[in-house]
């Protein structure tokens, strides 16, 4: 047995984080009274982590730890975006979490420790590592939907997330044994290598891919596997709702990507279906369900859907017939999709934590009447989030759609085109409609919108950032597409 | 047919019943018990495997920990099996479905035309003396070290939210330091109070 000892450089930043989510455990036992504490050091865990994943790991794909860990440029954008959205999240909800006395360190300690599962997810290279960083971003999220102890619905709610989750793991891991019976491998290069050489039995591999897609969808939140998206937005508290519609969206994408186009290209005309009829149904069914909802976090919950069916369209349109020289800039396209909707996402329950204050949930569309006469400068910003999610231009939503409508008709797909774009204009009725209420009804309330400072400044500049990112997207078009094709070829 | 053959379908047919007992036993602590005796069976399976580490640890954590807590919560539990049972029949016809085409692709696929000896072949036998432990000893701590930790903070996650979700001090209550009460002296607890005798 001779066996070297792996290169940790390249997983550095996970390595980091570990130990930082030590930290705040210790930090949170031992010094729980002060406040701010677990907070602070959470926030400087990201920044340090952020520091580690650009200047630590080169740019070139390099494996570590048997072939289990990647680093690529692909991974460490996707990281980068990540520790903002957590970030993000968790300075947006600090106020929230205070006026309902649930600010406690172990909250901290679990997004730490989500964030590390979602890293790991990232950087997979291994169906099993894959699996564990899932695992480890669920459970904490399955926890902080429970935070709210002592509320029945965010009880219910997690039980919910729990079990359906547990579900669709136990989904995954079936698949996973079946591409490992087929190909005999584990790690992601081994089965492509697996898959091109035609070892592996196609059956056998197909069985375990319709599988994988459920444990996929379910994690995406798309059609047929969409029924926890509502009701774990609206039950769990407004703060952890953001955390699960941000950060763990680009997470599941990464694996999405990590599984369906590192390992199993080769299959990919039998994934492309199975995708089209997810993506199809989403689609559908999100855009036309919000409309009904009256409950802004289930709007949100069933855009979301849509949204990821959206997104789901640009990795429709990777290989047509044989032809991959469309790959890239389609799955760019939908890497785009996914960062504007976790953009768009912050943002708009942002808005709503901003207006909830204690003992008063800011949940009912009702609830941002008359919200440019309480506050103009915010009442524009939400109406930047919301003409940016029904993808009216110059928004970064709308640039995000163009993109990935533009591959899907390259790709030959028209009528697939025309139907999003048909359930896109149903879907700017809702979005709209928000809109009308803040301008043109009455406010039901006048109370003045108490934010801390940073969180103000913050909305602001996520409003903005969504405005200016729709005046120039070419940036991180450009950004989406050179970390691919870095990753890729 | 040999005598591991023999053995191998006999504990396939308890451990099948024992599964399809878990869901349909009326009390749920028999339920238990059955999910006890389909792990005893799979343990078994996984003995003629030659995966006696796995089997051991399959019956000492699932059996020993994982299901004794288990059925100490079904028993704390006062579960309604009449209210558990409402949308029985409604929901039969959408599962029954679902699940009948599963069964019948798992069949096609499963079945010996894809994992048959003539496809899979038995791989050889181990040399005598090999141990199915040190093999898994010797990858664990160096192949497998990345997962290995990470599954460690998978378990403090569990262990975190588990703590975070059931501990409360409740306030009204009266805590009772045992440090403080072992170090009781006879001086704190005994006084001795002399008074003088009364007189009629």
């Amino acid at each position: 047995m001779n066996f070297v000892v792996p290169d940790f450089y390249p997983a550095a930043a996970e390595i980091f984080v570990a130990v930082m989510a030590l930290v705040i455990m210790l930090a949170g036992a031992f010094a729980r009274s002060v406040r701010w504490l677990a907070y602070t050091l959470t926030q400087l865990t990201l920044v340090g982590a952020a520091l580690i994943t650009i200047f630590v790991p080169s740019v070139d794909v390099s494996y570590t730890f048997s072939g289990m860990f990647v680093s690529d440029l692909f991974g460490n954008v996707l990281k980068l975006l990540i520790y903002l959205a957590v970030g993000v999240a968790l300075l947006y909800g600090r106020g929230y979490l205070a006026d309902r006395r649930m600010e406690r360190p172990e909250y901290y300690l679990l997004a730490v420790l989500m964030t590390l599962g979602m890293m790991v997810m990232v950087s997979a290279n291994h169906l099993l590592t894959l699996y564990i960083g899932l695992e480890m971003m669920s459970l904490a999220l399955y926890g902080m939907t429970a935070f709210d102890r002592d509320s029945v619905r965010s009880t219910e709610a997690a039980m919910k997330y729990f079990v359906l989750g547990a579900l669709a793991s136990g989904l995954l891991l079936y698949g996973m044994s079946m591409i490992y019976g087929a190909t005999g491998a584990l790690d992601f290069v081994s089965i492509k290598d697996a898959l091109y050489f035609q070892t592996a039995n196609k059956t056998v591999l197909l069985f375990g891919l319709v599988f994988l897609m459920a444990g996929i969808a379910f994690k995406l939140g798309v059609v047929p596997f969409h029924m926890w998206v509502p009701d774990v937005y609206q039950g769990a508290p407004t703060a952890v709702t953001l955390l699960i519609a941000s950060a763990p969206k680009l997470a599941a994408f990464a694996m999405t990507m990590r599984l369906l186009v590192f390992a199993l290209f080769e299959l990919a005309e039998q994934w492309q279906a199975m995708l089209m009829f997810l993506a199809v149904l989403s689609i559908i069914l999100g855009n036309l369900a919000a409309i009904a909802q009256s409950n802004i976090k289930r709007m949100l919950a069933y855009s979301g859907i849509s949204h990821m069916g959206f997104m789901l369209l640009g990795l429709v349109a990777g290989v047509v017939s044989g032809e991959t020289h469309n790959a890239i800039t389609a799955y760019s396209a939908a890497m785009f999709y996914a960062v504007a909707y976790v953009l768009m996402s912050l943002a708009s329950f942002g808005m709503v934590l901003l207006l909830a204050r204690a003992g008063f949930e800011a949940e009912e569309i009702d609830d941002f009447k008359g919200l440019n006469k309480r506050s103009p400068w915010f009442a524009a910003m939400m109406m930047i989030v919301m003409f940016s999610m029904a993808g009216i231009p110059f928004f970064i939503g709308f640039f995000a759609k163009l993109a990935v409508l533009q591959s899907v008709v390259a790709a030959g797909y028209v009528w697939l085109a025309v139907l999003a774009v048909v359930m896109s204009v149903i879907g700017a009725f809702y979005y709209l409609r928000v809109v009308k209420v803040m301008y043109f009804d009455a406010p039901a309330d006048d109370a003045p919108i108490h934010a801390p400072a940073e969180m103000r400044v913050m909305m602001s500049v996520n409003g903005l950032s969504i405005a200016a990112l729709g005046l120039m997207p070419q940036g991180l078009t450009y950004l989406c597409w050179i970390a691919l094709l870095a990753s890729l070829t | 047919m040999d005598f591991k053959t023999f053995v191998f379908y006999f504990l396939g047919a308890i451990l099948v019943f024992a599964a399809l007992r878990v869901i349909t036993a009326r009390n749920p602590v028999h339920a238990a018990l059955y999910l006890v005796l389909a792990f005893f069976t799979a343990g078994g399976v996984w003995l003629l495997l030659h995966a006696e580490f796995l089997a051991i640890v399959l019956v000492m954590v699932y059996v020993g920990a994982v299901m004794v807590l288990f059925l100490f919560v079904v028993m704390m539990l006062d579960i309604n099996v009449e209210r558990l049972r409402q949308g029985f029949w409604s929901y039969l016809p959408v599962g029954a479905l679902i699940g009948i085409l599963l069964v019948v692709e798992m069949t096609i696929v499963l079945g010996g035309r894809y994992f048959g000896l003539e496809v899979m072949p038995e791989p050889p036998a181990m040399a005598e003396g090999y141990s199915n432990t040190r093999a898994l000893g010797m990858v664990l701590y160096t192949e497998y070290v990345y997962p290995f930790e990470l599954a460690s903070l998978v378990l403090l996650v569990a262990m975190i939210v588990a703590v975070t979700l059931t501990l409360r001090k409740r306030k009204g209550t009266k805590y009772i330091n045992p440090d403080d009460q072992v170090a009781v002296k006879r001086e704190g607890r005994v006084e001795l109070v002399k008074m003088p005798a009364e007189k009629e």
